[in-house]
C-alpha cells in the first residue's frame, strides 16, 4: 500500500538510494535534509574530500529530490543539536570520556524530532538510509536487526532507539549490500552516486577530536600535564588530557612503547598508559542502559564496546539505577568510558539494547 | 484544486501586462539607452516611460527615480552614501537588507540608534523623535514591515525627521502598489522600491531621490541615471516594472477593499475554527493583503510544510538562504515570546486569490494545525 514516508536526506548516497527506492515502491516520498548549524559553507574546511551531514549537503539533497520528483525541505534543528549533541560531546570529553554523538542523534534528532516532523506531516514514519534491518521478533513486534552488509552495519549507533518506535521507522537499505546501493544510485542518475564515504563524526572535521574541542570550547584551553603509569612513574608529558581515548596509542610521544592510554583523567589533567596486556577487561560496567525488550536480557548475549568491534559472549548482571555489569566469556580490549556498549542476542544479529560504558566519574 | 500561493510578499507572479512590456523589449528594443543611434533612442523611450509609470504610482516626478536592481540595493545606496561614518537611525524592524547595512555601518566606526517598536510593530513619534540628534545622518523607517504589514507612521515621522533638519528614507519595498504612497506629498528625501513585490519583474528596483537631496552613486563607470547610478539600463526589466506600476495602479482602488475582504474572512475563519491563534500587527495600520498568525504549540516550520503538502504555500516570514527558518526577528522586536515567534505563519494575498480559495484553506487549516500541535513537532 502506497504511504507518505519522511526520508532524512544527508546529501549523501545511502539516504539518496533510500528515498529512490522509497520512490520508486510507489510510496510519496517527502525529503528533509536537517540544519544542524555546522557544516555551512562559511565554516566549511576547504575541500577536504571529507564529507558531513551538514548544509552544503543540502543543496545535494535538493538536486536528488528534485531528480527524483519528491518534495524536500530543511529543518533546521541547530539548537537542539547543539543541546543534545555538541554540548554532552563536548561534556563528555572534559570528565574524560569518549563520548559517540551519533547515538545520541539518531535517538534524539531523527528517531523523535524528525518522526514528530513525520507526523506532523501526515507521513506514517520516518525512513534513513542506515545500514540495519527491522523485522518481526518471535513475539510478532518489530525488532532491529543487523543489516545484510555486516561491513557497513550500523545498529551499534542504533541499539537505544526506543523499540516502540520501530514501527514507524524504515531502512530501505538494510537488505542491499554498498556496492548494490551505488550501482542502483548510477542506475538512477542520481547526483550523489559517486560522492565519497562519510565517515567519522559529522561536526569533527578530519576526525580531528582535539582541534575540534579547541573550537567547541575555546574558554578551557589545553593545559600540558602529566603521563604517567598507574603506579604514579611520569614517563612524559601530554599538551592538555582531554581528547584522548583509552586505547590510543598514537600522540603520546612516549619512548620505550608501545604504551597505551588506559585513563583520562581530566580533574587531574593526567593521562594513564600501560601495556597492551594490561589493557583488557573481562567485567565492562554500563549505566543508563535501555533494553529493547523493556527488561535485561537473562539469557547469554553478544556485546560490542566499540564501534566495528567484533562481539564476544557475554551475561548481562543487572543493577540498580539503569546500570548493569557486562560479563565477558572473554576479556574485551580498552573499554572506554562514554563509549557503547551494545548487546545482541546470541545468534549475534538481533540489537537488545545496551548502555554506556561507565567509569570516569 | 491548483496549487494556492499565498506568499505574495516573498514574491508575487508576473503581471501579464508586465510579461508583454517584458517580452516586448527583450524581443525589439535591443539598443544601449547610452547611444546616439535610433536603436538607443528606442531604449531611452522605453525608459522614460517605464520612469514616467513608476514615478505616478509613486507620487513623484520621473526625474526623481533612479532604476537599480532591486530595494536591496536601493538600500545599500541610501546606507552607504548618505550616511556612512555618521550617526543613523532606523527602526527595529527593517528588512534583513537594510538592517544588515547598518551593521556594516556601525562596524566602520558609525553611530546607530534603534527605535524600538510597540507590541502592534508601529514605531512611537516621540521615542523617534528622542532618538534623533543634531546632525543625525539619516533617519529609516520602512513603510510597511515585510512579515506583519504594520504600516509605519511615516508621514508623522518624515515631518519629525524634516523639522530637525535629518534627512528621512523609507523602504518602501512592500507597501508600494499595495496602499496609496504619495511620497512627494511628504518631506521623505529617499524610498526604495521593489518590482517583484507588486507584479514586476525580479532583479529590479528604484530608488527615489528627493529633487535637491544628495546622493553621490554606489556604483561607478557611467553617467546612466543622470550619473546617480552606473551601469548599462536593463530596459527590458525596466519595461516590466513599468507596465507593473501602471497595472498595479489602476486597480488600486478595486484591488484593496477586495483583498482586505479575503484577507479579513481568512482571520474570521482561523479564528473562529482555531483555538488559541493570535494575529500579529493588526487589524488597523496593516497592509490590506498581510496576515500575520501564530498557532501556539505548533511550529510554525511544520506548518509551512504540511500546509505545502496541501498544496498551500505560505511562509514563517523569515527564510534564510537554506530554507530553514530561525524565529522571526520582527515578532521578537515586537516582543513576541520566542515559543510564540516560532509558531508564526505569513499569508500574504495577491491578485490571483478568491474566495474560493480562502474558502479551501479555511476547510484544511485547522484539521493541519491540530496535527502539528499534536505531533508536538519541532
Amino acid at each position: 500500500m502506497s504511504a507518505r514516508w519522511l526520508v532524512a536526506m544527508s546529501g549523501g548516497v545511502d539516504s539518496s538510494v533510500a528515498a529512490a527506492l522509497l520512490a520508486r515502491a510507489g510510496h510519496e516520498v517527502v525529503g528533509v535534509t536537517m540544519d544542524l548549524g555546522h557544516g555551512t559553507r562559511d565554516d566549511a574546511p576547504a575541500a577536504t574530500g571529507k564529507r558531513c551531514c551538514g548544509l552544503p549537503d543540502a543543496d545535494d539533497a535538493r538536486d536528488v529530490a528534485r531528480a527524483l520528483g519528491i518534495r524536500h525541505y530543511t529543518a533546521n534543528y541547530r539548537e537542539r543539536f547543539r543541546e543534545a549533541v555538541i554540548e554532552p560531546f563536548v561534556a563528555e570529553y572534559a570528565a574524560g570520556r569518549t563520548p559517540i554523538p551519533c547515538v545520541a542523534c539518531n535517538r534524539v534528532l531523527k528517531f523523535d524530532l524528525l518522526l514528530r516532523r513525520a507526523e506532523a506531516l501526515g507521513a506514517c514514519g520516518v525512513a534513513t538510509g542506515h545500514y540495519a534491518r527491522i523485522a518481526p521478533t518471535a513475539d510478532g513486534a518489530p525488532g532491529l536487526f543487523r543489516p545484510r552488509d555486516l561491513a557497513k552495519d550500523q545498529t551499534y549507533f542504533l541499539f537505544d532507539v526506543p523499540r516502540d518506535a520501530l514501527h514507524r521507522i524504515a531502512f530501505p537499505l538494510g537488505e542491499l549490500d554498498k556496492g548494490e546501493v551505488r550501482a542502483l544510485a548510477r542506475e538512477l542518475g542520481l547526483a550523489t552516486a559517486e560522492k565519497p564515504e562519510s565517515q567519522g563524526i559529522c561536526f569533527v572535521p578530519d576526525g580531528d577530536v582535539r582541534g575540534a574541542l579547541a573550537r567547541l570550547r575555546p574558554e578551557s584551553p589545553r593545559v600540558p600535564g602529566p603521563i604517567a603509569t598507574r603506579d604514579g612513574k611520569q614517563l612524559g608529558e601530554h599538551s592538555g588530557a582531554a581528547g584522548f581515548t583509552p586505547g590510543q596509542r598514537h600522540g603520546l610521544g612516549l619512548s620505550g612503547g608501545p604504551w597505551y592510554v588506559a585513563e583520562v583523567r581530566t580533574a587531574e589533567n593526567t593521562l594513564v598508559v600501560a601495556r597492551a596486556e594490561e589493557m583488557y577487561a573481562s567485567e565492562v560496567p554500563i549505566r543508563g542502559t535501555s533494553w529493547q525488550d523493556g527488561a535485561p536480557p537473562e539469557a547469554p548475549v553478544r556485546a560490542a564496546v566499540r564501534y566495528r568491534h567484533r562481539t564476544v559472549s557475554a551475561r548481562v548482571r543487572p543493577e540498580a539505577d539503569g546500570r548493569a555489569t557486562l560479563c565477558f566469556d572473554e576479556p574485551v580490549w580498552a573499554p572506554a568510558p562514554g563509549q557503547a556498549a551494545v548487546v545482541y542476542d546470541d545468534a549475534d544479529q538481533r540489537v537488545l539494547g545496551g548502555g554506556w560504558i561507565a567509569g570516569a566519574g | 484544486m491548483d496549487p494556492i500561493y499565498l506568499d505574495h510578499n516573498a514574491g508575487a507572479p508576473l503581471r501579464p501586462e508586465a510579461l508583454r512590456a517584458l517580452s516586448a523589449a527583450h524581443a525589439q528594443v535591443f539598443g544601449n539607452a547610452s547611444s546616439a543611434h535610433s536603436f538607443g533612442a528606442e531604449a531611452r523611450a522605453a525608459l522614460s516611460r517605464a520612469r514616467r509609470q513608476v514615478a505616478t504610482l509613486a507620487g513623484v516626478a520621473p526625474e526623481t527615480i533612479v532604476f537599480t536592481s532591486g530595494a536591496t540595493e536601493s538600500n545599500n545606496t541610501v546606507l552607504r552614501q548618505v550616511a556612512d561614518g555618521g550617526h543613523v537611525v532606523v527602526s527595529a524592524t527593517e528588512h534583513p537588507s537594510l538592517l544588515e547595512a547598518v551593521a556594516a555601518l556601525r562596524a566602520r566606526g558609525g553611530r546607530v540608534t534603534q527605535v524600538p517598536v510597540a507590541r502592534d510593530g508601529r514605531v512611537d513619534a516621540a521615542r523617534f523623535a528622542d532618538a534623533l540628534e543634531p546632525g543625525t545622518a539619516l533617519a529609516c523607517v520602512q513603510a510597511a514591515n515585510h512579515e506583519t504589514g504594520v504600516l509605519q507612521p511615516i508621514a508623522e515621522l518624515a515631518r519629525v525627521a524634516a523639522a530637525r533638519g535629518v534627512p528621512f528614507h523609507t523602504d518602501a519595498a512592500q507597501a508600494f502598489g499595495k496602499t496609496p504612497l504619495a511620497l512627494e506629498s511628504l518631506p521623505i528625501d529617499y524610498a526604495s522600491l521593489s518590482a517583484h513585490k507588486l507584479g514586476g519583474p525580479k532583479g529590479v528596483g528604484a530608488l527615489y531621490v528627493r529633487a535637491g537631496a544628495a546622493l553621490a552613486p554606489l556604483l561607478l563607470g557611467g553617467t546612466q541615471e543622470r550619473g546617480r547610478r552606473a551601469g548599462t539600463e536593463s530596459v527590458p526589466a525596466i519595461a516590466g516594472f513599468g507596465a507593473a506600476c501602471e497595472a498595479a495602479r489602476s486597480e488600486l482602488a478595486e484591488s484593496s477593499p477586495r483583498l482586505t475582504r479575503l484577507r479579513d474572512s481568512l482571520w474570521a475563519g482561523i479564528s473562529a475554527a482555531i483555538s488559541d491563534v493570535v494575529r500579529h500587527g493588526g487589524p488597523e495600520h496593516v497592509l490590506p493583503h498581510v496576515l500575520d498568525v501564530s498557532f501556539p504549540g505548533a511550529s510554525g516550520e511544520a506548518l509551512v510544510e504540511a500546509l505545502d503538502l496541501e498544496g498551500i504555500a505560505v511562509s514563517t516570514g523569515s527564510a534564510c538562504h537554506s530554507g530553514s527558518t530561525e524565529p522571526s526577528a520582527v515578532l521578537l522586536a515586537m516582543g513576541v515570546p520566542e515559543a510564540l515567534a516560532r509558531a508564526a505563519l505569513r499569508f500574504s494575498l495577491g491578485p490571483s486569490n478568491d474566495p474560493a480559495q480562502i474558502d479551501h484553506v479555511l476547510a484544511r487549516l485547522p484539521d493541519v494545525v491540530a496535527r502539528v500541535r499534536r505531533a508536538r513537532a519541532a
